[in-house]
C-alpha cells in the first residue's frame, strides 16, 4: 500500500499514468501496423477459384501485400458456410443459421467477384471459363475449390432422404445438419442402433464422423438410452484414425464408451425404407487361439439401424479433375491436385498454386491446416510477382478437436510426419479429454476462422 | 495456431463479442479501472471499510461469473478435467469476484465520497 500511497500522490500522476497507458496502447497498435510489408507493385492477373475458407482468406491478404494487381475471384456461392459448426448444428446446440453468412461480406473491394463456378480450367493457355462463358486470362492462378462430397456413390441414397426414417447427413449443409439433428433427438430419445462410418476416400476433417458418434452417445446417455442402445462405428480400414497414437487412443475410448467398432467395412449403399446399410467389408486374416490363421474372403454386410449419418466419398470437383492438375500417380479415383507438399505450388504448372482441401497432400483437409496454407502460397506468389525467391513451408499442420463428450474434446493437432505439434506444449494435453479443448471448439474456433477470412490470423 | 501475435487476439476476441460489445467492453473495464486508481488517488488510502463491503460482493461475482461461461459454453460442473481444466475455471471465478469487488468498491467511493 505505502508504495502505491506514493505513486498516487498527486493528481497529476494519475494524470500521467492514464496518458502512459494510452501512450502504451498506440505503442502496441503501432508495432502490430509496422509488421506488414510495403506493398509489391505489380500488373500481374490473379484469378482464385473458390472463395470458401481459402480463397476469401487469401484474397483478403493479397490486395493488402500488392498493388495494381488484378484480382478475381471466381465463386457461384451466394452463402459462405462455416462448415465446423456443422457438427455443433447437428449436435442441437447451435440453429443452421450459426454456420452462415454471405460470401461477399467478407471479400475487399480491392478484388473483383464473378459471381459464377468456373466450368473450364486451361493451365496451358492460362484460361479460366465461368458457366456463363466468361474467360478469364490469368498470369497466377489459386485453386481453393475445396472438394465435392459424391452423394451418387452412396447406391440407393438421395440428400431428400435425410430427416426421416432415422437418416441424417451432418456433412450435406447447415439445414441438412439441423434435419439430422432432429433425427438424432427422436432417435436417442428412444434407444436403438446408432449406425456411424466414414468414405474410404481421402476426406475433410476426418475426426468429424468420430465426433458425431462420440456426442450420440453421450446423448445416448444422458437420456438414460444408452442400455438399451448400440452404437455401430464402422470403419473403412483397420485404423480409427491417420495417426496412429490418436488411433490408439480412440480405440480406447470407443472400449470405455462401449462403442460396437468394425474395422475395413466401406459404406456401399442404404436401404432407407429397410433402414438398413451395406458394406463392402475386405477379406480379412483371424489369427485363432491354436495359432493357425483363418482367411475370411471378401463379403458383403448388411446392417439394420435406427439411425445412421451417412457420409459419402468425397472427390475434387469435376471441372478441377478434367482440367489436367490432378495428380498422375495417385489418388487416381479421387483427382487431387499435384502440389509441392511443403510450397503448395504445382509440380507441373509453376503459376499454380492449390490452397485447401483440393490439395494432393497427405495431410491437411482441415480449416486449422487452410490457415497454415495461406501464408504459404501468399510468400511464394508475392515473391514471385517481386522477383525474389519464397521460403515458407507447409509442415502438414492438421487440427482436429475431437469432441469426446459435450462438454469435453481432445485438441488433437499433427504434422505430415504423424508427429503431435500442440499448440499450447505442457499446458493443454492433445490426447486428454478436457473442457478446455472443448471451449477451444465451442468459443474460440468460429472467431478465429472469420479473423483467417478477414486475412488477420 | 500458428502465431498467436496480439493483433491476432484483439481480432478473435472481436469476432467473439462482435466488434462494438468488445470494445464497449474494453473501455468500460479500462473506465472502472481508472475509476478505480481515481479513487484511490482521490482518498490517497484504500478504504478498509469500503473494501470489507465491497468484498461481500466477491462470491457473487465469482460464481456468477463461472455460471455464465458455463452456460454460455454449453457446459457443466463435470466436464472440468485434467489441472489446465482447474486453473481456468479458478481463474475465472477469482476475475469474477475480483472485478465485482473493485466495480463496489468504485461505486461506494463515487457514490459516497465523504464516508471514508
Ligand atoms: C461436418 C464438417 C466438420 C468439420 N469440422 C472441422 C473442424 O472441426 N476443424 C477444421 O479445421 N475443419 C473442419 N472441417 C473442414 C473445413 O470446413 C474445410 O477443410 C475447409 O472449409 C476447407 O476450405 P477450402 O477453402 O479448401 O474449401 P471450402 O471452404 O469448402 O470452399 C470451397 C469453395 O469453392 C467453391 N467452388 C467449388 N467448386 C467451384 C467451381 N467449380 N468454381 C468456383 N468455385 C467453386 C465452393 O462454392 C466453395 O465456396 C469440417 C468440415 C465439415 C463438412
Amino acid at each position: 500500500m505505502t508504495e502505491l500511497e506514493r505513486i498516487a500522490a498527486s493528481r497529476r500522476a494519475f494524470l500521467g499514468m492514464a496518458g502512459g497507458a494510452a501512450a502504451a496502447l498506440s505503442l502496441t497498435a503501432g508495432a502490430a501496423r509496422a509488421q506488414s510489408r510495403p506493398a509489391v507493385k505489380t500488373k500481374a492477373r490473379i484469378v482464385i477459384v473458390g472463395s470458401g475458407a481459402g480463397g476469401t482468406g487469401m484474397v483478403n491478404r493479397l490486395v493488402d501485400r500488392l498493388e495494381g494487381a488484378e484480382i478475381t475471384l471466381v465463386d457461384g456461392r451466394k452463402q459462405h458456410l462455416y462448415q465446423p459448426g456443422f457438427t455443433l448444428i447437428a449436435a442441437g446446440l447451435k440453429p443452421a443459421s450459426y454456420s452462415v453468412s454471405g460470401t461477399g461480406d467478407w471479400l475487399p473491394s480491392g478484388a473483383k467477384w464473378v459471381q459464377e463456378y468456373a466450368a473450364g480450367i486451361d493451365p496451358v493457355a492460362q484460361i479460366v471459363t465461368t458457366t456463363g462463358g466468361t474467360k478469364l486470362p490469368y498470369d497466377y492462378l489459386i485453386v481453393a475449390t475445396g472438394l465435392s462430397l459424391d452423394w451418387g456413390g452412396v447406391e440407393g441414397f438421395s440428400l431428400d432422404m435425410v430427416g426421416r426414417n432415422g437418416i441424417g447427413a451432418v456433412y450435406a449443409g447447415p439445414d441438412y445438419a439441423a434435419a439430422t439433428w432432429k433425427e438424432m433427438d427422436d432417435f436417442t430419445s428412444r434407444g436403438g442402433v446408432g449406425l456411424f462410418s466414414r468414405p474410404a476416400t481421402e476426406m475433410k476433417c476426418a475426426g468429424a464422423p468420430l465426433k458425431y458418434t462420440f456426442i450420440v452417445d453421450d446423448y445416448l446417455r444422458r437420456k438414460g438410452t444408452r442400455e438399451k442402445s448400440q452404437v455401430i462405428y464402422a470403419s473403412n480400414n483397420k485404423a480409427l484414425f491417420s495417426v496412429p497414437i490418436v488411433s490408439e487412443k480412440l480405440k480406447l475410448l470407443f472400449v470405455d464408451r462401449g462403442v460396437d467398432t468394425r474395422y475395413d467395412h466401406v459404406l456401399k449403399g442404404i436401404d432407407a425404407s429397410a433402414k438398413t446399410a451395406t458394406f463392402k467389408v475386405a477379406a480379412q486374416e483371424v489369427a485363432n487361439p491354436d495359432g493357425s490363421k483363418t482367411q475370411i474372403p471378401a463379403r458383403e454386410e448388411t446392417i439394420a439401424f435406427d439411425f445412421m449419418n451417412v457420409i459419402p466419398p468425397m472427390r475434387a470437383p469435376q471441372v478441377v479433375r478434367e482440367s489436367g492438375l490432378s495428380h498422375s500417380t495417385k489418388w487416381l479415383d479421387q483427382g487431387w491436385i499435384e502440389v509441392d507438399t511443403a510450397t503448395l505450388r504445382h509440380v507441373r504448372y509453376p503459376n499454380i498454386f492449390g490452397l485447401g482441401d483440393i490439395n494432393g497432400v497427405p495431410k491437411g483437409k482441415t480449416a486449422a491446416s487452410v490457415k497454415w496454407h495461406i501464408p504459404v502460397v501468399e510468400d511464394h506468389l508475392v515473391a514471385d510477382i517481386a522477383g525474389s525467391v519464397g521460403t515458407a513451408t507447409f509442415n502438414g499442420y492438421t487440427s482436429c478437436p475431437m469432441i469426446t463428450r459435450i462438454g469435453r474434446a481432445m485438441l488433437v493437432e499433427f504434422d505430415y510426419k504423424d508427429n503431435l505439434v500442440p499448440s499450447f506444449p505442457g499446458v493443454i494435453a492433445p490426447l486428454e479429454e478436457l473442457w478446455i479443448s472443448w471451449l477451444m471448439k465451442e468459443v474460440a474456433l468460429k472467431p478465429t476462422y472469420n479473423a483467417m477470412l478477414r486475412g488477420k490470423a | 495456431m500458428k502465431e498467436l501475435t496480439l493483433e491476432t487476439l484483439i481480432a478473435v476476441f472481436e469476432e467473439i463479442y462482435g466488434r462494438g460489445l468488445f470494445w464497449t467492453l474494453v473501455v468500460l473495464a479500462g473506465l472502472i479501472t481508472l475509476g478505480f486508481a481515481y479513487v484511490l488517488i482521490r482518498d490517497h488510502q484504500l478504504s478498509a471499510r469500503r473494501l470489507v463491503n465491497a468484498e461481500i460482493f466477491a462470491p457473487l461475482g465469482a460464481v456468477g461469473a463461472v455460471l455464465f461461461v458455463l452456460w454460455f459454453t454449453n457446459s457443466k460442473l463435470g466436464d472440468i478435467g485434467g489441472p489446465i481444466d482447474w486453473i481456468i475455471f479458478a481463474g475465472i471465478a477469482i476475475a469474477g469476484a475480483g472485478g465485482l469487488t473493485i466495480f463496489m468498491y468504485t461505486l461506494q467511493s463515487i457514490l459516497w465520497p465523504k464516508k471514508s
